[in-house]
């Protein structure tokens, strides 16, 4: 270490010569946080999203690293948003990351009293036979001699937090099985 | 706004910066008023009185815009004789049929013309514009979500530009409003007349041609048996005063959710098809060309509404749907009356529905009444409920409210339950719609944790496997499911589906395939196929439009180069109205839109909501239809007259005017009229767990004195089940709290950080009591008034919890919208923690007994 670089170590001498008389800034910041770096600094990618919370629609920046999500930040390119994000959009890392999220499939038999586990691909063929059957119960090819060609047998409702995408095949799909209890968060 | 809405509410403090005046309607001091320059508290439930009175002073002091007024709206238009005001049958409208109560509103019409209605309640001229056809339904209630207008019928209405015709609608509305006068207005909504003539100035004097006055709203004013009256009312003042279509006005709806627009635009809603294509009634011998002939309109864009259906029609159901075959009209399910989500728990009840998918959505926190949501699920075969977290709405059969009172026992309820995890926005491409219409996309960042999901792939592959089982069945109602078009190609390990090829499919293609780049090239012959009409050109050029993100510093203020918003990239509505019939702006300093003669087109700042070559001086042949049989000075291109409408003819189940009534259960009568409530509003079938409560001056209205309201937080979301899971957040809002006033603290002996017990007809509740000047208490009808302010985002589940404010609330709903009144009811409040067990059950029975209630309270018309 050279006796300039000994010298600007010191705070006193910092903050006497440089830019910070006060000693809040600068002056005061030691090695170890003037190394700091922030976590998106060292992401491998930076993916472009939108806050899944309210109908404004801020710009995110999502940062991976790794192969996982470790920061989202305010897009400053958005010009609905200049970066901004709100206290429940700042804390969207903790809701697409934390540990309340449920990463398995669970089952409650009819008059069970706890979860169990089941498989993905066994519950979504448990569901298509439920599907089936329901909708057959529930059809109604007429009602008061008027042609309805449909099911009352079963109903959906939700996501108003959903795609786009995934709303048009929901319609689609429950409109073809003939089912007319189709429902959003909209209504509510 | 700065609570529910805080970075769309920089744009509010910009415009303050610059000048800009804020005022705030809320019975709630929030962060708003914090920072606006006018706080008008006033009783929740009172709002058309409130606007009401705007209007009246607007129409007695001649501060309307009078050449807007005259061009765009239909305040010049004559009505027929035979129409009767609420002036004139105390509180009701001619029509009024007691036994159905519904309204038969033939004689709302314009002199000499029929108009249907093309969003709103299309189904009421059915049988006259097909010439018979028999409805099975008399309840084939209206939905007035969205983009519609409604179309002019035979004839040309008869017209009075000096707005002096004792029956043209600008008379008619001033009657209408002549009682609410600002005396009506304090002792009714609580708010003193110097405070509202302050309100009144501000908002006329920034009105006109060089001023615009925007009025932003969110469910406050849609939770109400009169919700959609309460916008009308904003809509009747807007117009007046020339604020629509403009930079700087409008009536802005600020939604809460992330694509609760788009969830409405392409919906999952009982009523309708993409792009606000009415679902099919059943009706006798109902074709493709009968329904389009009963409920398309004749002119403006809804004259094409046939183009749009077809093209939906091929979406769905690709080469199956061929003219021979009416393109498959046939395999839409029809719709007998209402099936909304309050009736689809009935239907639970009842036993016919079997089977409930939850996508998202909580309604065992979030809908009113939620006791009767949970009832309904206990009586289902199955329960599907896809979300992040063990919501309520998953695991009520365990440890839901009615175990802990023994009204249920985990070991009888026969319902199977599905649990499967979601993926999250950041593990997902697709868009959403914001609360402007604008489209946004976000990229997938990476995959799925464990055998999470997005929701585009669990319907892809139930529908998938669903088809595989059906796919040697000759039974023909499985033939749409079997026809259906249904190949999206997918990706990776997990097969999910491209959510960009969805996207496709929604803009639309011609018959080669390639993409549509406006719905104006849409066809009735079959040769174009479009999932969603307003969504065309999303994806034109085959280019993804809305994940473009040119930033907002690089881009005028307009930005129309970030996202892409419905239609056709326009960001404001109606902006043909910013310019004088003429084509010029109404001031430069209002500029938006403009005709440019010598290019012979529209131009400016924003894309023109209008034909883009349609001069000013374009006159329609007589015979033209659709959008060619508007003007070059209709800028409502909606409209089957291109007008705004200060008076609505066609199109609302509850009355051509906005009229003010009682909540449904309100401690207050109707200082208006002799009628109380809604005359049409929507109750559903006596429950004995959703009673009403008297009202008014019915004896039993004192045993709940306070009146009630609900509201969101800014660090929670709706109904917790993206927000209470969440450290962060439950920090900064740990509990359920009520606020009150310091007097009503007084009078009940609430003590702050202490609890309370809220009752109402249906249930008891309890929260931590916040003793506050921010809810004040008002004077209303001569008395003190204390409100009651209940968060309503949490439940027993989750890492911050509480009981659910909907416990407290009725079904009882808009009778246009079937959306239920949250926000504003009548409630008791005492001190302490509320009993457990079955003692709660008998505290709600020992009220209701005291009260005088049962299954005919509040029921009356």
């Amino acid at each position: 270490m050279g006796v300039r670089t000994w010298i600007d170590s010191w705070p006193v001498y910092r903050q006497l010569k440089g830019t910070d008389p006060l000693g809040r800034g600068a002056a005061a910041k030691s090695g170890p946080s003037a190394r700091l770096t922030p976590r998106v600094a060292s992401a491998d990618r930076v993916v472009k999203s939108i806050c899944p919370y309210c109908a404004v629609g801020c710009g995110q920046n999502v940062y991976v690293q790794d192969e996982r999500v470790t920061q989202i930040e305010g897009d400053p390119d958005s010009p609905v948003s200049r970066g901004r994000l709100c206290p429940k959009g700042s804390a969207s890392l903790q809701l697409t990351t934390g540990s309340a999220r449920e990463h398995h499939v669970l089952y409650r038999r009819p008059h069970g009293t706890a979860w169990e586990r089941l498989d993905l691909d066994t519950a979504m063929d448990m569901i298509a036979d439920r599907v089936i059957e329901a909708r057959r119960a529930g059809w109604q090819w007429e009602v008061d001699e008027t042609r309805t060609r449909r099911t009352l047998g079963i109903a959906s409702l939700g996501g108003a937090t959903l795609d786009n995408e995934e709303n048009y095949l929901i319609k689609k799909l429950f409109t073809a099985l003939g089912a007319v209890q189709i429902e959003n968060q909209a209504r509510v | 706004m700065a609570e529910c809405h805080p970075v769309g509410f920089q744009w509010v403090m910009e415009a303050k910066a610059r000048g800009a005046k804020v005022i705030h309607v809320d019975p709630r001091f929030t962060r708003t008023s914090a920072l606006a320059d006018v706080h008008v508290p006033l009783r929740a439930g009172s709002d058309i009185a409130f606007l009401g009175g705007i209007v009246n002073y607007v129409l007695q002091h001649d501060r309307y815009f009078r050449d807007y007024v005259v061009a765009y709206t239909n305040g010049p238009v004559v009505l027929r004789e035979d129409f009767r005001d609420t002036e004139d049958l105390d509180g009701v409208f001619s029509g009024l049929d007691p036994d159905t109560r519904s309204y038969d509103n033939s004689s709302w019409q314009y002199a000499g013309t029929e108009i249907q209605a093309a969003s709103g309640q299309r189904d009421q001229e059915y049988g006259k514009r097909t010439g018979g056809g028999s409805s099975v339904s008399d309840a084939a209630r209206g939905e007035a979500h969205g983009a519609g207008g409604a179309d002019v019928g035979e004839g040309e209405p008869e017209r009075d530009e000096t707005l002096t015709h004792p029956r043209c609608v600008f008379q008619v509305l001033k009657r209408h409003y002549a009682r609410y006068t600002p005396e009506m207005v304090e002792r009714i909504c609580g708010v003193p007349q110097d405070l509202f003539r302050q309100v009144c100035e501000l908002v006329t004097e920034n009105s006109g041609r060089d001023r615009t006055t925007a009025f932003a709203y969110s469910v406050g004013w849609t939770q109400h048996t009169v919700g959609v009256q309460y916008i009308r009312t904003a809509c009747v003042l807007q117009s007046l005063l020339g604020n629509i279509g403009r930079p700087g006005g409008g009536i802005l709806a600020l939604r809460g959710h992330a694509s609760i627009q788009g969830s409405t635009d392409i919906p999952t809603l009982f009523n309708l098809l993409p792009g606000y294509i009415p679902m099919p009634h059943a009706h006798q011998k109902q074709d493709l060309d009968t329904f389009v002939r009963a409920d398309a309109a004749r002119k403006g864009y809804w004259g094409n509404m046939r183009s749009y259906l077809v093209s939906l029609l091929k979406a769905y159901w690709g080469d199956a749907a061929t003219a021979e075959n009416d393109f498959c009209f046939d395999y839409l399910p029809r719709l007998t009356g209402s099936h909304s989500t309050y009736e689809t728990v009935m239907a639970q009840l009842e036993g016919t529905c079997k089977g409930y998918f939850l996508m998202g959505e909580n309604p065992a926190v979030g809908s009113a009444n939620a006791k009767m949501q949970r009832l309904g699920m206990a009586n289902l075969d199955w329960l599907v409920v896809r979300d992040f977290s063990l919501i309520e709405s998953a695991t009520w059969w365990q440890d839901g409210p009615e175990i802990e009172t023994g009204e249920m026992r985990t070991e009888d309820i026969g319902t199977e339950v599905f649990f499967l995890p979601a993926a999250a926005h950041t593990e997902k491409d697709g868009t959403f719609t914001n609360t402007q219409r604008l489209l946004q996309w976000h990229h997938q960042a990476v995959e799925p944790p464990g055998e999470a999901r997005s929701d585009l792939w669990f319907t892809y592959h139930l529908g998938r496997i669903v088809r595989q089982k059906l796919a040697a069945s000759t039974d023909p109602m499985d033939r749409p499911v079997l026809d259906l078009a249904w190949d999206y190609p997918t990706k990776g390990e997990l097969a999910e589906p491209d959510a960009e090829a969805v996207l496709a499919e929604i803009n639309g293609h011609d018959a080669e395939g390639n993409p549509l780049a406006s719905y104006e090239q849409l066809s009735d012959d079959g040769s174009t196929a479009c999932g969603c009409w307003i969504y065309c050109g999303v994806y034109a050029d085959g280019v993804n439009q809305a994940a473009r993100r040119k930033p907002g510093e690089q881009q005028n203020w307009v930005a129309n180069e970030w996202g892409w918003a419905w239609p056709a990239n326009r960001r404001i509505l109606y902006n043909r109205a910013s310019a004088d019939p003429d084509g010029k702006p109404w001031s430069e300093r209002k500029a938006l839109v403009w005709w440019d003669a010598e290019r012979g087109e529209w131009s400016g700042h924003d894309i023109a909501d209008f034909k883009k070559d349609k001069a000013p001086d374009y006159r329609p042949p007589e015979d033209a239809t659709g959008p060619e049989a508007l003007s070059g000075t209709d800028p409502f291109i909606m409209q089957g007259d291109g007008k705004a409408w200060l008076y609505v003819p066609s199109g609302l189940t509850d009355g051509p005017l906005p009229t003010h009534y009682e909540p449904q259960d309100s401690p207050f009568p109707n200082l208006l009229y002799g009628r109380q409530r809604n005359p049409v509003r929507q109750l559903l079938p006596p429950h004995p767990d959703n009673r009403y409560q008297p009202s008014g001056d019915e004896p039993g209205s004192e045993v709940f004195p306070y009146v009630a309201t609900t509201y969101r937080l800014t660090e929670h979301h709706t109904a917790g089940g993206m927000s209470r899971w969440q450290p962060y957040l439950a920090e900064l809002q740990p509990e359920f709290f009520c606020e009150v006033s310091p007097g009503l603290a007084a009078e009940r002996g609430l003590e702050h950080t202490g609890w309370a017990t809220i009752v109402s007809a249906r249930a008891v509740i309890e929260a931590r009591v916040l003793v506050t000047d921010r809810v004040p208490a008002l004077t209303v009808h001569g008395r003190t008034l204390h409100q009651v302010g209940l968060p309503y985002h949490w439940g027993p589940n989750g890492y911050t919890t509480g009981d659910a404010a909907n416990e407290l609330l009725h079904m009882s709903l808009d009778p246009n919208t079937h959306i239920q009144e949250s926000k504003a009811f009548a409630v008791d409040i005492r001190p302490g923690r509320r009993p457990r067990g079955p003692a709660a059950v008998e505290l709600v029975r020992a009220y209701r007994a005291r009260a005088g209630i049962d299954d005919r309270t509040g029921t009356e018309l």
